[in-house]
């Protein structure tokens, strides 16, 4: 059975998401931060990016760096663990932006479930304002277009 | 309805890098975000009948629809008390009709809510995201978790005859 999965801007510089994973914190825990295994589930599927690599130096001080391709350039993703607690807490930089974010995952075991805490610090209201107002409208229509073009394949009469 | 969740897993399970099931995959894909988008109007719509249902909160919008107004005019003019007010212009900010905002200590009531609603929608797609990511998460998780179920059960099976 699958959870519903909620965000939530909980201030002027904070996103929350949550979701409860079917396992336990240890093994939810390595899907984070095992390469080979997160590199088959953080790309989300409707968006057209291909992750090309992934390395994670899990630990206090530790880097990483996650390369994306899109529309045939590349984009880099990088900064620093500052939290490693194994199967309770994760957190990171993100600083490819200029500004610092900062991301941090709970995982709460309860019931051999786990419910995933995924909060992120933006640098300021004004950079969170700007992420919003920079995606603002331009993935609507371009997912509308993509569901018509679905459709007339799906339907042959629907064009 | 094929857009349901459960959709996805069953085609999921049945996709094992085939073009085709990849296809299907996609399909099923769209399907949740359209049902989605589609739930996330009617929320919407609700909430703006539910707003405009009221006598006050018409009145409020054709008088923000001439000018502007603090919360303190608009009780004065439809003889209220701020809390009653406060409510009523908190309605009507929650359907994405009107945005207020706080200088000093008046708050300033406005017609029509685009940012407010462009960042509703945003979060929307952004939540959107996140739950594709899970999704597949939970595959991930069931794959490993029933990896060691089975190292388990060899292993006690091995135990058992030793």
């Amino acid at each position: 059975m699958k959870s519903p999965t909620t965000a939530e801007r909980k201030s002027d510089r904070e996103l929350v998401v949550t979701r409860t994973v079917n396992g336990p914190a240890r093994i939810v825990f390595e899907a984070w931060t095992k390469p080979e295994l997160f590199k088959r589930w953080w790309v989300p599927k409707s968006v057209p990016i291909t992750l090309l690599s992934c390395e994670q130096d899990v630990r206090v001080g530790g880097k990483y760096k996650l390369v994306f391709s899109a529309n045939g350039s590349t984009m880099e993703f990088f900064g620093t663990y500052t939290e490693v607690k194994p199967h309770a807490r994760l957190a990171w930089t993100n600083e490819e932006g200029g500004q610092e974010q900062i991301t941090t995952v709970t995982f709460d075991e309860k019931g051999g479930k786990t419910l995933l805490t995924v909060h992120n610090l933006f640098a300021s209201k004004e950079a969170l304002d700007d992420e919003i107002a920079s995606g603002g409208t331009a993935a609507l229509p371009e997912t509308l277009d993509q569901l018509e073009e679905l459709l007339t394949t799906l339907v042959p009469n629907a064009a | 309805m094929r857009g349901s969740p459960g959709q996805l897993e069953l085609d999921a399970a049945a996709a094992d890098g085939s073009g085709r099931s990849a296809r299907h995959l996609r399909a099923a894909a769209f399907w949740i975000i359209l049902n989605h988008m589609v739930q996330y109007l009617h929320a919407r719509l609700d909430a703006s009948f539910a707003a405009l249902s009221d006598v006050t909160r018409r009145g409020v919008l054709e008088h923000l629809g001439r000018a502007d107004a603090s919360i303190t005019d608009l009780a004065d003019e439809f003889r209220m008390t701020l809390t009653g007010m406060k409510k009523h212009v908190s309605v009507l900010e929650q359907a994405g009709l009107v945005v207020t905002e706080k200088v000093g200590r008046v708050r300033t009531c406005k017609l029509g809510a685009r940012r407010l609603e462009e960042e509703t929608a945003w979060i929307e797609r952004y939540r959107m995201q996140w739950d594709e990511r899970f999704d597949e998460l939970d595959r991930v998780v069931a794959e490993r978790v029933a990896d060691e179920l089975k190292r388990k059960k060899k292993n006690d099976a091995y135990q058992k005859r030793k």
